[in-house]
Order: structure tokens, then sequence, then C-alpha cells
């Protein structure tokens, strides 16, 4: 998939998950940039994302991410 | 059902009428976002829950420190959660001959929770047991030996079965039971739990929360009283006008097993207390035959507390139930396989609950049993015999449309009634009547059974029970009455509680007779009563002013040397 699809995706879901239609994401976005991106709704984004692409995050990753981009770069490489 | 995303939006809504209820959630695993779901599915029933939320691993700091938040939050309900993963790390870092008793050595920490709390707050605690999971330490031999975390784990789960039984205020959110339905893999996260600290998984949340508002509500008072049965493919395969008796499904063959399980679970339903009624359109004879005369009925006439089956709209007929029983719609469950009669039933009937059953009768019960519809919060024996009573009202209906004249009708029934202070043998149903009843209530305190225990031996008050019964029955224990000493020379009416069954019976005039002379006796010279309005009990508005009362700012006096006897038609019970 190339990878504005993903970050399209992507943004698509934070919106949802964060119930804010106004998100616009970068690969340079971290979590200070974005309303309510916290350590618990960052859960539910992640649980999400899983669904959607239909992947499983391993334990470690979920907290390495320092942004958007990199986050995106651990989906391109497994779908 | 809803997810815990969309529990989660309901966080932002207008919370503000509903009605609060304060909940501690305490836990060894972060809890925040059960704390939200609980809050959001709250919204959900019109509760206002607000949580308090201690930092994750703070449950015995949170107990044990008198001067803590908790205290301060002054929860009603205190939730404890701890997670099976923890505990089973506790049993592994315990030395191999602590492992022997260990299950006994939590359920003392339980127990002793449990009485720190109750000595300093008011309210109940829900204690969340544990999902089963084994440590591959033993293998199947687990079961063969007390030295392996299986065996304690159980015994654990067993004894809080018990502990529960014995401490009143105790009750179990049964997380095993639920694990076992939606399985380990799906009610927690392991990735996000070895991440994050959070146990349970966000698929998880919203049937936690689900169940834990569902046992809230419960103490609350709020839980379903009766279950209305549609008959043809819902209670037995086929249409019993077309088909006939014979050929109906019904046993042990094939599609028949279906309707003979969900027949036994309304059997037991009635025996716990439920009434069960029946609504069908059919033709009344043709309905009634297969509860007299089919072999495979589980179901008999004496189990329908009320038989509708005409050809009018379901709508009708149910409120038709309704006005016999005299109970709230939003008590009833409908349960039909049309899909046409159950959106008409809902669209005339909002507040009654109508299951979306399965479109196979093979899949009923498995879907009911997830719905937890008759969740309650106490149980007494008492309750196996309410069908009886509402057959004996239908009977007594009868007998009143005979005569013209209602005090001839009330003199006919030779109505006697007891008059009792609160003892070890109705606690059980005085509490429950606290508990339960919502219409003839003039304050609606809930007491606990501890708490009445209490108020029985308090020298300030004067707590009475009245049991009545007349020709065609026993009501039972039907009205309870709180005395508290006011100022030297009033007496204050804490609580006046009547079940709606003895309605115009006369009983609210035997029960103020009885006041008025228990009151003086005890030298007072006037008694107090007020009036709290709920959504429920306006049919209690003027009480007071109809008995006599004078009004006094909001509440209302009766001087005791005024008092003109009430004419009632019920002869006090002489005790042997």
């Amino acid at each position: 998939m190339e990878s504005l699809e993903i970050l399209n995706q992507v943004t698509r879901i934070f919106r949802d998950v964060l119930d804010n239609p106004g998100i616009v994401l970068a690969h340079e976005t971290t979590a200070d940039d974005v309303d309510d991106w916290d350590s618990l709704t960052h859960i539910q984004l992640v649980v999400a994302i899983e669904k959607h692409f239909k992947l499983r995050f391993a334990a470690a990753e979920i907290s390495s991410w320092k942004n958007v981009g990199e986050m995106c770069e651990v989906i391109g490489k497994r779908v | 059902m809803l997810t815990y995303q969309q529990l989660r939006k309901n966080l932002k809504k207008d919370f503000s009428g509903l009605r609060v209820v304060r909940l501690a959630l305490l836990g060894d695993s972060a809890t925040q976002m059960y704390a939200q779901a609980i809050r959001g599915y709250g919204f959900e029933v019109s509760l206002n829950i607000e949580v308090f939320e201690a930092d994750y691993n703070q449950i015995e700091r949170q107990i044990f420190d008198p001067e803590s938040e908790l205290y301060r939050f002054r929860p009603e309900v205190v939730v404890i959660f701890k997670c099976t993963r923890k505990l089973m790390q506790r049993f592994g870092n315990c030395t191999p001959e602590n492992r022997f008793e260990w299950s006994q050595t939590v359920l003392g920490e339980v127990q002793e929770l449990y009485e720190t709390l109750l000595a300093r707050l008011h309210g109940n605690v829900l204690f969340c047991n544990f999902p089963e999971l084994d440590d591959a330490v033993f293998g199947h031999y687990a079961n063969k030996t007390n030295a392996s975390f299986l065996y304690q784990l159980r015994t654990l789960n067993w004894g809080l079965m018990n502990l529960a039984q014995k401490l009143k205020n105790l009750h179990i959110l049964d997380f095993n039971v639920l694990q076992s339905r939606y399985g380990y893999g799906f009610i927690t996260d392991t990735k996000i739990y070895v991440n994050t600290e959070l146990y349970l998984s966000i698929d998880f949340l919203p049937i936690a929360a689900r169940h834990t508002v569902d046992v809230l509500q419960s103490l609350l008072g709020k839980f379903k009283k009766c279950l209305i049965l549609d008959l043809d493919n819902t209670l037995w395969g086929g249409i019993i006008g077309d088909d006939g008796m014979e050929n109906i499904q019904l046993g042990d063959l094939g599609i028949g097993k279906a309707f003979t399980e969900l027949q036994l679970w309304a059997k037991q339903l009635k025996q716990r207390g439920i009434i069960l009624a029946v609504c069908s359109k059919n033709d009344e004879a043709v309905a009634r035959e297969p509860f007299e005369k089919h072999p495979d009925m589980v179901l008999r006439l004496d189990d329908i507390a009320v038989f509708v089956a005409s050809w009018n709209n379901k709508a009708d007929s149910i409120m038709e139930i309704q006005q016999i029983l005299n109970i709230g719609f939003d008590s009833m469950v409908f349960l039909d396989d049309n899909p046409f009669e159950r959106n008409m039933v809902r669209t005339h009937i909002p507040a009654i609950t109508v299951p979306e059953l399965p479109d196979d009768p093979a899949e009923y019960m498995d879907y009911l049993r997830t719905l937890n519809l008759f969740e309650t919060a106490s149980f007494t024996r008492d309750d196996d015999g309410r069908t009886e009573k509402y057959q004996q009202e239908a009977r007594r209906e009868g007998l009143k449309k005979q005569f013209t004249n209602e005090t001839e009708f009330l003199k006919s029934l030779n109505m006697v009634a007891a008059v009792e202070p609160f003892n070890a043998f109705n606690t059980p149903r005085v509490a429950q009547l606290t508990q339960r009843s919502n219409q003839f209530n003039l304050r609606t305190i809930r007491y606990t059974e501890e708490d009445i225990q209490q108020l029985a031996n308090d020298p300030d008050c004067l707590p009475l029970s009245f049991t009545l019964e007349d020709k065609y029955g026993d009501y039972g224990l039907i009205s309870t009455v709180i005395l508290r000493k006011h100022t030297t020379h009033s007496a204050f009416i804490d609580t006046w509680i009547m079940s709606c069954r003895v309605l115009k019976r006369s009983m609210e005039h035997f029960v103020l007779n009885t006041l008025v002379n228990r009151a003086a006796e005890s030298g007072f010279t006037s008694l107090v009563g007020e009036y709290i309005a709920t959504p429920k009990n306006a049919m209690v508005e003027d009480h007071f002013q109809r008995l006599g009362f004078r009004p006094e700012g909001s509440f209302w006096t009766l001087l005791l040397k005024d008092y003109q006897p009430k004419e009632c038609y019920i002869t006090p019970k002489i005790h042997a």
C-alpha cells in the first residue's frame, strides 16, 4: 500500500476515534499536536488501526513511535 | 451492544437531572477506561454515576487509611477489581509451603477489606471474582493437588460465594462467568496489559460496564419483575390454532427441545419470584389447552399469573396485564418471535423491554442468557408464592364485581392483619419491601437487612410491620412503617410503605389507627409526616392530607388527642 494511502486511512481512523473531523495528520505529527490524543485514546487508536488493517502490533511497538510517520512505517511493512 | 467509543462519547452528554450515584472503583490494574465505560453506560440507563477512581494499585491504602480520598468521596458502592494475572504472579512468588491454604489467606484479606469499608461508610461492596486461568505448572494434575494455582483459584471463587452469603452488603461481579462466555483472548488484550496495565480489552469494556451497572441498578431497586410470553413459536413450535395440540413442537425431539428449554427457564424464574403472564393472539380455550393437557409442557396454568388470549392488539393486552399486576412497564419483559408484534409493543409502550429474539428458536436461550435480564439484589423464600398471590387477586376481582357496594365487599373478605416489630423472621422481607416498593412509598428510603436489624434495636425507633390475610389467602407482609423520635413529643414517620396489592382494602386506615395507638403508648402527642416526590410515587402525593394531617411547611402533622379512629374492615390478629 502507498505510504500516502496509509496516512489517509490512519487519518480517517483518528478522526473517527477522537470524534474530530478537523484532524489533519502528517508524518511529523506527534501526540502533542492533536487534541485528546493521550495515553488512553492512544490505546483506542492502536486497537482501531489493528482492526482496520487486520494486523497485530507487538507490545514493544505500541509505545515506541515518536510520530505518525513511524506508526505508518510499521503498518506499511505489514500490509 | 454499544462500543467503548460510543460510551466514551456519552461522557460529553448532559447528565443534569439524572439520578446521581457515587461509585468508587479500586483496582490493582489501570482502571481509567473501565471507569469511563461505567459512567458512559450509566447514561444509557439514566444514571449519573459519579466515579471516584483511585490511582492504580491503591486498594489497601484507600481502604485502610481512614483519611483517604475514598472516604471523603462517600461512595454508595465500592467496586473492587483485582485481576487474575496479578493473583497468579503473587501465588508464584509465595513459598511452596504457604500454597496449600493460600485461598484462605486471600479470602481473609477480602473479608478484612469489606469489614473495614463497612465500618466507615454506608454502602455496598461489589467484588469482581477471578476469571479462571491455568498457570500450566501441573497440567490436568492441578485438579488432583491443592498445591496448584488452579485449585486455589477455584477454592477462592467458591469461597467468595460463601462470603457473599454471609456478608449482606458484599456482592460478587462474576467476571469468571463472563470469561467463560467470551473467552480469555476476548476479555483481555495481553499486549495492552503488558504495555499499559489496562487489563480489560476495549471490546470487552462495554460488557463489563453493562454487568456492573446491572448489579448497581438492582441494588438501587430497579429490576424486572414480570415476564410476558407469546405462545405460538415462542413457547412451543407451530401454530396451535392451525396445527392442533398434538402437532405442536415440544419435548425432547429436534426443535421441540429449544422450546422446552425456554419453558424450563421461565419456570425457574417463576420459582424465583418473577411473575409470568401470557399474551397471545388466539382463542382462549385453544390457547389454554396445551397448559392443561400436553404431556411435554413444563409450564402449567398455575404458573401463569395472568393469561390473556384474544384477538386484540398486543399493546392493549399488555396494558390489561399491567393494570391487573399494578407494576411499572419498565419492570416488564415481553418475549415474542414475531418482529411485527415486537415493534408494535415497543412503539406503544417504550418503557417495556422487548428482546430481539433470533430467527432460529434453537438460538433463543443462548441469546437470552447473554442479556442478563433478571438481575436481582435479593431472594427470599416468600418470592416463590408470588404467582399464587396474583391469582388470588384475580379471584377477588371476580368477587368484587358481584358487590355493588364497596363496603359490603370489603366486609365479605374477612380480613385479618398482624402487627409485629422487626425480628429475625421478617427482616429479609422488610428490607426487600424498602428496596422494591416505588409507588406507595412516602419517602423512598432504601434499607439493607443490616440497616433493618439496627433499626430494630434502636431505642429511638418504633418499627412496625403488617401482614394481611383474607378468606382467599395470605398476602404476607405487605406494609411497614418506621417511626423515629423527632422531639420529646412528636414521632416522625421515617418510612411508610405499602404493597400495591392491598390498595383499596382500607389497610392504610388500619395502619394509621395502629400508629396513633402505639405513638400514644410511647408518650408522643403528635405524628409528623413527609412526602418526598419521585417519578413513581405520585399515588401518595395527597396521602397525609387524605388521612387528616395538617400541612406545616413541607411537613404534615397529626395531633393524637383529636384523632378519631378511621373506619376499616380489618380485624387485628391476636397472637396465641
